[in-house]
């Protein structure tokens, strides 16, 4: 656990970075500062390790104060990832990796595991990255290793500084979704920068929103989305800031059963007046007990063809897990306006519908007690 | 290879001349340099050389080193454009002040070539040591590793092939600059190309210059290999990328 506690920093030339700041860190939270540039969220997550001194106030970690502890025994229990990385590039993958290990004299064998063990949770093949130099990598590659390397000794905080920043935004979202898998797995508390509401909204359990040195609103990110605080957060979230909410919930949270779903044997003209008597615009076709095969328009039914050549196969389909955000995307390219949920085993499970999420987007405006995407998995 | 062929031809080349012109023996009435004054004169040139080189790498790494110190910072900029002046001033001037003021001799010789040579090596240590990555300093910090930690295990490290460039370039020149120093009578080649110059006979000045000659480019060859052998692996991938890209 972090503990700030009216912290304060005034750099020599007179400015004031940060201004009688106090929040809370948890045990195993994603916390992460969102600010413009500017507004002193790096240099709070600096504090923390002592990279830069605080001139008032006082930090905890785990109850103790953080001036009490020797700077570089702290440090090493301290995971630290940067925007630029900083991979050391006169030193090979592993042995960037072990760097804090090697710091704590670690047996060399010891070291060398431990890499192999990281670079596999961070989806890097050992054998083939362990000797390589960093140069040797490609930007995302980079990130990995930056990544792997603030996990070093297993610490259990870690301090990130837009870690996914100088990358491609589609590598960005791979990166993201894979730290999300790790971070499940791993539970380290986590201070996380960032100036990108929608990392902030996707990575965090709870989003501490900085202006000009002081916290505006500290909450989960439902909170954040549906009751900003002020103006200044207002503009912040955006405009959108309730599309921005779907990305906090997956199509498992909101989808409902298929109305009506038809096997592929069963008599068109059955099917046909079943329809018309419920007044159902469209039936699911399934085969083999669940096996999604397309949509069944009332009006394609015809006597002479059999309801596989009536159907429209789908162009889309979405998984439980897709976040609502997704979904919708995909519900303007499917053919029929509706998205099919299928699991693992291409089984239908569930549908959305535009009503469906026009109903969770009119609740998430008036109450906000949806859980965020972090903690689930 | 071809690299490696090229200096092994070139020292033959220069070597042969020289074994040639020693043994000539005499020239109308000027007698050659015996093969033992040759020699005698060689190991005074690698003295001068090696003495002033020495000294010059053990002060101009530290100094290099001091003035991206935080504390001595403020005498980088002086400290600098002394380095980058000092350089712009002949050879012939330093050996000439330095007889002035110490006299004639190899001490006077020393001293001049050890000023003359330090300050590449301050100068490449001090860009060495600054080009470093800002990015690569601060997470080095920021795990845990103390000040000299960063100093040894990533600055040095990285600054090592830069500074070695210095060390050449330096070592390289003060071979030249040494037999420059034959004038003020601290010994070596320059000795033989004086002499034959006093007295216009051309095989003498060739039985002293070939061999300086030689041994600039033998010493840049062989300072050449230790550089890319002091270059961290890493760095050589670097480089052989971004010459790749080209």
């Amino acid at each position: 656990m972090i503990r700030l506690d009216h912290v304060g920093k005034t750099f020599s030339d007179g400015t004031e970075a940060v201004k009688d700041l106090s929040m809370e860190i948890n045990e195993g939270e994603f916390c992460v500062l969102l600010g413009p540039s500017g507004c002193g969220k790096t240099t709070t997550m600096k504090m923390i390790n002592r990279l830069i001194s605080l001139t008032s106030g006082k930090i905890c970690v785990d109850g103790v104060d953080i001036y009490n502890l020797d700077q570089n025994e702290l440090r090493m229990g301290i995971g630290y990832a940067i925007q630029n990385i900083g991979l050391f590039p006169h030193l090979t993958v592993w042995q960037n990796i072990a760097t804090v290990p090697m710091l704590k004299k670690w047996p060399k064998t010891k070291q060398h595991e431990r890499a192999e063990e990281l670079l596999e949770l961070v989806g890097m093949e050992p054998d083939t990255f362990i000797d390589r130099y960093p140069s040797e990598l490609s930007g995302g590659q980079q990130q990995r290793i930056g990544v792997a390397r603030c996990l070093g000794a297993d610490p259990p905080i870690l301090l990130m500084d837009e870690p996914f920043g100088a990358i491609d935004p589609i590598t960005r979202a791979k990166l993201q979704d894979e730290f999300l898998k790790i971070q499940a797995k791993i539970k380290k508390t986590i201070a996380f920068v960032t100036h990108d509401i929608n990392e902030a909204i996707k990575m965090g359990d709870r989003i501490a929103l900085m202006r000009a040195g002081e916290l505006v609103q500290f909450s989960d990110p439902s909170t954040l989305l549906s009751s900003p605080k002020d103006e200044f957060v207002r503009d912040f979230v955006g405009a959108d800031s309730v599309l921005k909410g779907l990305r906090l919930l997956r199509a498992k949270d909101v989808m409902q059963p298929p109305p009506l779903t038809v096997e592929v044997h069963e008599n068109p003209m059955l099917v046909k007046a079943r329809m018309e008597k419920d007044r159902i615009g469209w039936a699911m076709l399934t085969e083999d007990e669940g096996h999604f095969l397309g949509w069944v328009s009332c009006d394609d039914l015809q006597e002479s063809k059999s309801i596989r050549d009536t159907a429209t196969p789908p162009t889309v389909t979405g998984t439980p897990d897709t976040p609502l955000n997704e979904a919708l995307s995909k519900m303007f390219d499917s053919a029929i306006g509706n998205l099919a949920i299928l699991d693992n085993g291409e089984r239908l499970v569930g549908v959305l519908s535009f009503e469906i999420i026009r109903d969770v987007l009119g609740q998430s405006v008036s109450e906000a007690k949806v859980e965020p995407c972090g903690e689930e998995q | 290879m071809k690299r490696y062929m090229t200096v092994g031809l070139l020292l033959a080349l220069l070597c042969g001349i020289t074994i040639w012109m020693t043994s000539l023996g005499q020239v109308g009435i000027f007698k050659m340099f015996p093969p033992m004054k040759v020699v005698g004169a060689a190991l005074r040139h690698v003295q001068i050389v090696a003495v002033a080189e020495v000294m010059a790498v053990v002060m101009g790494i530290l100094i290099g080193f001091l003035a991206t110190r935080r504390t001595f910072r403020f005498i980088s900029p002086v400290l600098l454009g002394i380095a980058n002046v000092g350089q712009t001033v002949p050879t012939l001037a330093f050996i000439g002040i330095a007889s002035v003021l110490l006299g004639m001799g190899y001490n006077a010789a020393v001293v001049a070539l050890f000023f003359y040579a330090i300050l590449p090596i301050i100068r490449n240590t001090y860009a060495g040591i600054r080009s470093v990555d800002p990015a690569v300093k601060e997470a080095a910090q920021g795990m845990g590793m103390s000040r000299q930690q960063v100093t040894w295990k990533v600055e040095l490290p990285l600054a090592r092939p830069v500074i070695m460039a210095g060390i050449r370039t330096s070592a390289v020149v003060n071979v030249g600059t040494a037999a420059v120093a034959g004038m003020i009578g601290a010994g070596g080649f320059g000795v033989l190309i004086m002499t034959g110059l006093a007295v216009r006979v051309m095989p003498i000045v060739i039985q002293g210059a070939a061999p300086t000659a030689a041994m600039a480019i033998g010493l840049d060859a062989i300072l050449g290999k230790v550089e890319d052998w002091m270059t961290p692996r890493g760095l050589m991938v670097l480089k052989l990328a971004q010459w790749q890209q080209q």
